[in-house]
């Protein structure tokens, strides 16, 4: 049997040093950190942004698709808990983080809303797949949402249809270094009070 | 004497429509009176209804496509019936008193165009808000008169029903879904052993469940209407997004559909790679099965055994297509890319194993005293029952019912293939689980069949980007992971679709949960709902 030559194979693979690891956010952090906040406040603060973001427990908002590739990020082969989220949270009590996964629609958009406000503080969203960054395929849809940032402040955007898992650990890397760049008690970059999504939506209407 | 001569002998003024597959026309008021009779026929019972599909015809004219099956010969058939207008209102008699899965497919089509059914006992909203204007799949219908609503939607407790007296008057009911004094739980949309965004509002006595009323749309993503505006090659896209464990059988169903419609023949290669990559399919979605069922029932261990060998079958997708979940990979005319050069014998090397491994499921999960327990005996559905509400795959055959395409109406390879179709007989979870079980061996089975004699040759036919298909009906429909996936297609001769139709598989199950979970626990409702095994982007579509 002869087997025509593979398309797949020979797509250019990207080089590694065009990857962009946003690493200059934790070397930001560091910086500030020299010019301003006390050493023992801000030494207390990575403590705390230390644990914080190796133990982000998420809320996982499935609708479709991309949820189960998350499914996939918790069984063995990937692994989440190497980064400490494999604890998913089924009540938003108890969560720190919103991972949206799948489209969302106007039936749902409300629901996403109230169980965004019923999380704690602090709190991220991520949003995960085509769909809820744009609507994705199904954008000029009568029922879909164009975009979960038109309701809720999104901290953590991955793209794909679904993102592959390896690109989920890159956003949710991405999380963990924005975690750490927080500050509580070192003054300087305190955390923004986050803009209400209802009142966001209004000022762009 | 065929099906349809009966129809012209029951009611000479019916008539016969052969653009595309045969459609047999029938005057609103005669479509019960024929309908009963192809149900109560002696010989071929037409007692499956396998969908019904509402199409605005244009011109202010409203129809509605009923395909039938009978579960003992196979045969088909499908009627029309053009909706009358009565007070202002689109109107036909409702079937849900011969086909009780015709409740929920007369709420779709109500709900999509607005055609009222007289006698259905439930006429709310299906998949929009109550308080939704307008019919999105009317032709009129403007795309932004909804814009997007934060406000809390209610949910009534009563429904309204319209019978048509003898008098030719209509009478207007209401009909209680739950009683103020019913105790009445939410379960979804957000859950997380409902497998997405589904909602069951269930009622309960004690411990017992009264009564399910699945509240569906949390999902609804208008693929229909956006065929409508696509080419056919861009149609494909949304097929792998609706039950995306079935992505390849689903893709194939329309890829099928749009070929019989053009007249495209494709290679015996394409057949081969399609029907290899089906049966793939239908291993990793019924490992994913396997997967959360044992979650859903408190098991952590056994989820990662599904999902080690799932990810062989992922890789090997992934190898060839580019995709591991959706791979985009059936296109018109064949298959996108060849296969790869080690995809003979990676696909040789997983049956191998899956077929060595495959103890160890049983022995941590099927042996154990608890899955025992929980599944035996709970949940029954009877076969008739399973018929009369659609419940194809799976499920149906745990009900002695064979109802598996791949038999019945054999396509791609599955004539040539030897196999066996997984009866069980009691009906209830543990024999939807095992069918699914069995199921994985059979399908590596056909997979070994078929994986040494791939035929050199196309991989795919040329096919014009823009594809115009004749004017008619067009259906073609496939054993998916979980049932009948089916397509309608009507075209009008242009290079879009008049009206695409995907039956799903999971709405029948949805529906049936309020037969198989009333009067049983609570406690098992998540359990019964795992062993169903829907997919929830696929019955909101
Ligand atoms: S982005 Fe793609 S994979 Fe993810 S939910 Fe949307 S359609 Fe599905």
């Amino acid at each position: 049997m002869e087997v025509k030559n593979h398309k797949l194979a020979t797509t250019k693979d990207m080089r590694p040093e065009e990857f962009k690891n946003n690493d200059y956010l934790l070397r930001m952090a560091e910086e500030l950190n020299r010019d301003g906040a006390g050493i023992v406040l801000s030494t207390v603060d990575d403590v705390i942004n230390w644990g914080r973001s190796n133990s982000v427990w998420s809320l996982a908002l499935g609708t479709s698709c991309c949820a189960i590739e998350f499914m996939a990020l918790g069984a063995a082969r990937y692994d989440m808990a190497r980064f400490g989220f494999e604890v998913t949270r089924n009540s938003p009590r108890q969560a720190d983080l919103l991972m949206v996964l799948g489209t969302i629609t106007y039936r749902m958009a409300p629901l996403m809303k109230r169980l965004y406000d019923q999380m704690a503080e602090p709190k991220y969203v991520i949003a995960v797949g085509g769909c809820t960054i744009s609507g994705g395929p199904f954008r000029k849809g009568y029922h879909v949402v164009d975009g979960i940032d038109k309701i809720i402040p999104v901290d953590v955007y991955i793209p794909g249809c679904p993102p592959r898992p390896e690109a989920f650990f890159y956003g949710m890397m991405q999380l963990q270094r924005k975690i750490k760049m927080e500050r509580f008690l070192g003054g300087r970059n305190r955390k923004e009070k986050p803009e209400d999504g209802e009142t966001k939506r209004e000022e762009k209407a | 004497m065929t099906t349809e001569e009966k129809i012209k002998q029951w009611c000479p003024q019916a008539g016969t429509e052969t653009a595309g597959e045969t459609v047999v026309h029938v005057p609103a008021d005669r479509l019960e009176d024929v309908c009963r009779r192809l149900h109560d026929d002696a010989e071929e019972p037409m007692d499956y209804l396998r969908d019904l599909v509402g199409v605005d015809q244009g011109e202010g004219c409203l129809s509605t496509y009923y395909q039938l099956e009978s579960s003992r010969t196979g045969s088909r058939v499908m009627l029309r019936a053009d909706a009358v207008e009565r007070e202002g209102r689109a109107m036909l008699p409702s079937v849900s008193g011969l086909w009780k899965t015709a409740e929920i497919k007369e709420r779709e089509a109500y709900d999509f165009l607005g055609i009222l059914f007289t006698g259905n006992p439930d006429m709310r909203r299906l998949f929009l808000r109550e308080d939704w204007n307008g019919y999105p799949l009317r032709k009129d219908y403007d795309m932004d008169s909804n814009p997007l609503d934060m406000g809390n939607e209610e949910n009534a407790d009563v429904t309204e029903e319209f019978r048509l007296m003898p008098d030719g008057t209509l009478e207007r009911r209401e009909n209680v879904v739950f009683n103020p004094d019913d105790f009445v739980v939410n379960i979804g949309p957000q859950h997380p052993s409902t497998h997405g965004a589904l909602r069951l509002r269930t009622s309960l006595d004690g411990e017992t469940v009264k009564k399910i009323d699945p509240v569906l749309g949390y999902i609804h993503r208008g693929i229909e209407k956006l065929s409508e505006s696509l080419t056919y090659p861009q149609t494909l896209a949304f097929t792998d997004r609706l039950d995306y464990l079935s992505a390849h059988q689903n893709r194939h169903a329309l890829c099928m559909c749009i070929e019989r419609a053009a007249g495209i023949e494709i290679s015996e290669r394409a057949q081969y790679i399609r029907t290899i990559m089906d049966e793939l399919q239908r291993v990793a979605s019924h490992l994913l099965f396997y997967s959360c069922l044992v979650m859903d029932m408190g098991a952590l261990t056994p989820f990662f055994y599904g999902f080690r060998e799932r990810e062989m079958i992922l890789d090997i997708f992934e190898e060839t297509t580019g995709g591991r979940l959706i791979q985009n990979y059936n296109m018109i005319g064949g298959v996108q890319a060849d296969i790869h050069p080690d995809f003979v014998r990676k696909v040789k090397a997983f049956t191998k194993h899956m077929r060595e491994i495959i103890h160890e499921y049983h022995e941590i999960f099927t042996d154990s005293v608890i899955a025992r327990t929980r599944l035996k005996g709970v949940g029954k559905l009877s076969r008739e029952e399973a018929i009369s509400l659609g419940a194809t795959g799976g499920t149906g055959r745990a009900t002695g019912w064979s109802n598996d395409v791949r038999k019945r109406h054999p396509y791609a390879l599955y004539d040539k293939v030897d196999f066996k179709e997984i009866i069980y007989t009691h009906g209830d979870s543990w024999d939807r689980y095992m069918v699914r079980m069995d199921e994985i061996l059979e399908s590596c089975h056909i997979i070994d069949q078929l994986i040494d004699n791939i035929p050199a040759g196309e991989f795919r036919v040329k096919v014009k980007p823009v594809l115009k298909l004749p004017e008619g009906v067009f259906t073609a429909s496939v054993e998916s992971s979980r049932g009948e996936f089916g397509v309608f297609l009507m075209s009008r001769g242009d290079k879009s679709p008049w009206r695409l139709h995907f039956r799903s598989t999971g709405l029948p199950l949805v529906h049936t949960m309020d037969t198989v979970c009333r009067n049983g626990k609570i406690a098992d409702l998540i359990a019964i709902g795992g062993t169903l095994d829907f997919v929830i982007p696929d019955i909101d579509r």
